[in-house]
């Protein structure tokens, strides 16, 4: 097992240089550069060439790249051409928003989708499965952020029930040792800011929640419908066990092996939903200071936190695989 | 990304040239009122500035504060800086007119300079040194005196940059307005010859700026947020100027000033800033003018532009700038919300290169400009938001003349006019228009294109249509003067007429190829004149002879739209758009 860990990380090096080119090579594919992101309308080629000296724009790719390269295996990340915030210390800040966010994402997808998920199993071929596979047609292809635009004018415009940018509101002050707002919060002792953080976590975390929901519900059906045929289900029923009984622990234990492979991988792609979920609720993580960057051709920030999201990504994936072991005996990691 | 820079180039609190004639009147506690209480238990001679009578908080304010109360502003972006002269974007300077003040504002809602902390000022016969008597009794945020002294610890701050904070990205409108440095790095791209000579503190309440050429336009610069002044001990203390260069050869910026500590003497004062969350500043209670109405306001961020409106409607902001033109009608029906214009300060015009025939002649350009339905365009293709341009700059800034001749749209005066200068019909041009780019002057250039094409062709012309985008195809071929009739534009830098008219109209230009000794000259004079009044007769006159001689047909101003909840009173937009928050106030 462990073997296997530092065999796969070993193997992350080389999948980070690849992500790393590229991104370098993306963000110079952009039109325009830092300096017409600084200088905006105002970027007269003298400026502009100015700043490309600066940054060290002018010189051949290779040479840049290369430093950068240099730079990164000194861990040195450099500091916002805009914000002039070192790029690591932002990460820091603003990776719990992100990672708050999408947990309450992910929450809201598993507690909602295997209940589904079940229930149109068991009720197959009924108007509760035909609902549920509609909806989740739906789920899927509806664009993130027309969902977030469509709940917050229902429940922050219109209803006023809940609101519709940020994580707190901006009367409330709150220390923020972790930036986790919800632990922040209880840690504070703060309950009015806690219900309030709450309160802001729920529409962001129904539009970020709503495409691995309905995968969820779908996998988890046909887990159950899989399982609920097998010989020992049978067996199992035919040895008078309680029905709730075997529902939980032959079936539901069983099919959950799938779903909890796929809820290891929605997690990964719950990241790149961040950059449209955050921007729209003006949720100050990783997302919005991506969306900035892009913005702004920020390279460092673009560099550094797209490597970022890479590096959660396959540390994701490997917490996944090896979490196969634990669920299910019979895989073994060597 | 281009909406915000564009909207940087602002500057200038409103109703502060008022509120410092009212101070002269005041209550009292404008004079000597030397803070007891320094913002924070920083600094070096906090502890010194004792000998005013101790204030009971903020209760000296009670009877014209009478609201206060807290206004959420959303806004586009964080700022990027709130160390005025390294900032040019909308953001940091809305954020850095609100905690700091220079010499100069400009009145409210428009653009002509009036004293802020200055109270008045003079040239020498020359015009090479201005001399400015100062507010006195004014102290920065954190207890330190506000003086001659300070006025020349920052003037000679931003000349004595070096490295890094003289790229034009970094101390942008020092090099507008003054150029280069003591010491200007050839690689900076900064202007090698600089206007500023030096500052000399006369006494404590007059200050002497020496130029190295005469000029007039630099007082309307002043007037810039960038201009304003930090408390000379806290721009020490937390090194402001502290940069270093990374491993990569990237400048690294060390000091805290500009993030955790600005330090001015405005009407709010700084309390916090968590990134993409809220900055929050509060009342200043020992501003030395008439106090902030509000007790404070928190800016927040919000990127995305329906996420902005949608915040209004909601009642989690209560305003925001850059309105979306689409959504101004849902504003507008919304009985909570009210739309505020921002008076025009762009100008979106078609450029005429005489170089190529026929346009040398008068006759042509004229029957161009009754050849075109202007109106027509604004009405339908600027969302209510556009207004018909009658000279080449726009009327917010003075200088703007009433009795410009003026041509109505008329295919077959047009047709006439040609005919009587002997052309044979249709005369043969080449428009261009740019693909892939709107401006806020010109909101759809192929609609627009389209709409004057259709127009000219009833006028007795035969257009052959010409495009390529924006940058750099567009710009290279305009400017470089390889375009016969194109489209071109620009939104004012600040609040000098120079920055509309001088920019094209000084000297000849590639782009028009026309030369008038007397515009030039009417137009140098009104740089050099140091008499306002005289430099607003000049500008008329420019302005009357450019319609009479049409380098160029002025078509468009665009205004840009704020939006407010109904319960907040007081906001003065300005066309330079940067607006002071103090008489603003909200009823909840």
């Amino acid at each position: 097992m462990a073997w296997y860990v530092v065999r796969r990380l070993a193997l992350a090096v080389p999948v980070l240089f690849g992500v790393s080119l590229l991104v370098f090579l993306w963000v110079r594919a952009l039109p325009g550069g830092p300096a017409q992101g600084l200088l905006g309308e105002r970027a007269d080629p003298a400026a502009v060439e100015a700043v490309e000296r600066q940054y060290g724009l002018d010189r051949p790719v290779y040479e840049q790249y290369g430093r950068y390269v240099g730079s990164l295996v000194r861990l040195e990340f450099g500091q916002s051409i805009t914000s002039h915030q070192p790029v690591l210390s932002e990460i820091a800040r603003r990776f719990p928003a992100t990672a708050e966010l999408a947990a309450a994402a992910m929450l809201f997808a598993v507690a909602a989708g295997v209940p589904l998920g079940v229930l149109a199993a068991k009720r197959r071929q009924t108007w509760v499965d035909q609902a549920s596979l509609v909806g989740s047609l739906i789920g899927i292809s509806i664009p993130i952020f027309f969902l977030a635009l469509l709940l917050k004018y229902v429940f922050a415009v219109r209803l006023g029930w809940l609101p519709s940018i940020g994580r707190l509101d901006a009367l409330l002050s709150l220390p923020h040792p972790t930036n986790l707002y919800t632990v922040d919060a209880l840690l504070a002792g703060d309950w009015e800011a806690f219900a309030d953080v709450l309160r802001h976590l729920l529409l962001p975390a129904i539009a970020l929640g709503t495409i691995p929901l309905a995968i969820i519900a779908r996998i988890t059906r046909a887990a159950v419908l899989d399982v609920i045929s097998e010989d020992y289900v049978r067996t199992a029923r035919a040895k008078g066990i309680a029905r709730r009984l075997v529902d939980r622990r032959h079936i539901l234990r069983n099919a959950l092996l799938p779903v909890s492979t796929v809820v290891g991988l929605q997690t990964g792609l719950l990241l790149s939903g961040a950059v449209l979920t955050e921007t729209v609720f003006a949720w100050g993580g990783i997302g919005t200071w991506i969306y900035d960057a892009i913005r702004f051709r920020d390279y460092p920030v673009l560099q550094g936190g797209i490597l970022f999201l890479a590096v959660l990504f396959l540390l994701v994936n490997l917490l996944v695989d090896l979490s196969y072991a634990l669920i299910d005996p019979r895989v073994r990691y060597r | 990304m281009g909406t915000m820079s564009r909207t940087a180039r602002a500057f200038a609190g409103l109703g502060v040239g008022v509120l410092l004639l009212a101070a002269c009147g005041g209550e009292g506690d404008e004079v000597g009122g030397d803070a007891t209480g320094a913002p924070e238990p920083s600094a070096t001679e906090a502890a010194t500035a004792t000998d005013a009578a101790p204030d009971t908080g903020g209760a000296d304010v009670g009877e014209t504060a009478a609201e206060g109360g807290t206004l959420v502003f959303g806004a586009s972006a964080d700022p990027k800086t709130l160390d005025p002269p390294l900032a040019s974007d909308g953001e940091s300077l809305r954020v850095s007119e609100q905690l700091y003040e220079g010499l100069i504002t400009l009145e409210p809602g428009g653009t002509e300079p009036v004293g802020k902390l200055a109270t008045s000022w003079e040239a020498s016969g020359d015009g090479l040194e201005w001399t400015f008597e100062l507010q006195e009794g004014v102290t920065f945020h954190d207890g330190e005196p506000f003086n001659a002294e300070a006025v020349c610890f920052n003037f000679d701050r931003w000349y004595n940059f070096t490295g890094p904070l003289q790229l034009p990205a970094a101390s942008y409108y020092w090099q507008v307005i003054f150029g280069g440095f003591a010491e200007t790095d050839p690689d900076s791209g900064a202007p090698e010859e600089s206007l500023y000579a030096g500052c000399e503190a006369v006494d404590d309440a007059t200050v002497t700026l020496s130029l190295t050429r005469p000029s007039s336009a630099f007082i309307a610069g002043l007037a810039l947020p960038t201009f304003s002044f930090s408390s000379p001990a806290a721009l020490t203390e937390y090194e402001a100027d502290a940069v270093s260069l990374d491993g990569e050869g990237n400048p690294v910026y060390e000091g805290s000033y500009a993030y955790e500590h600005p330090t001015g003497t405005g009407p709010f004062r700084f309390v916090e800033w968590t990134r993409n969350d809220r900055l929050v500043i509060e009342r200043n209670p020992d501003y030395w003018g008439e106090p902030a109405i509000l007790d404070q306001v928190i800016f927040r961020p919000i990127a995305d532009n329906a996420a902005r409106l949608q915040a209004l409607q909601s009642g989690e902001i209560d305003g925001y700038d850059l309105v979306d033109p689409q959504d101004v009608p849902t504003i507008e029906e919304d009985p909570d919300l009210v739309i505020l214009d921002r008076p025009a300060f762009n100008i979106g015009f078609l450029g005429i290169n005489q170089a190529f025939p026929p346009m040398e002649d008068l006759a042509v350009r004229q029957a161009l400009i009754h050849g075109i339905n202007r109106q027509a365009v604004i009405d339908n293709l600027y969302t209510g938001r556009g207004e018909l341009a009658k000279e080449l700059m726009p009327p917010s800034v003075f200088g703007y003349a009433d009795d410009v001749p003026t041509y109505d749209f008329d295919p077959e005066r047009a047709q006439q006019i040609l005919t009587d200068a002997g052309y044979d019909l249709p005369v043969e041009i080449e428009f261009w228009y740019p693909t892939d780019v709107t401006r806020p002057y010109l909101p759809d250039p192929q609609r627009t294109f389209e709409s004057f094409t259709s127009d000219l062709e009833q006028s007795g012309f035969s257009v052959t249509p010409r495009s390529a985008p924006w940058t750099p195809d567009y710009l290279d071929a305009t400017l470089g003067g390889q375009a016969q009739l194109y489209f071109m534009g620009q939104t004012g830098d600040f609040g000098d007429p120079d920055t509309f008219l001088g920019t094209f109209f000084r000297e000849e230009r590639e782009m028009f190829n026309w030369s008038n000794e007397e515009v030039f000259g009417l137009l140098q004079e009104g740089l050099l004149e140091d008499d306002q009044d005289a430099r607003i007769e000049l500008y008329q006159q420019a302005n009357r002879l450019l319609m009479e001689e049409l380098p160029a047909i002025p078509f468009a101003h665009s205004r840009p739209a704020l939006a407010f909840r109904t319960n907040v009173e007081g906001f003065v937009p300005s066309p330079v758009t940067l607006e002071d928050f103090s008489t603003v106030t909200v009823t909840r």
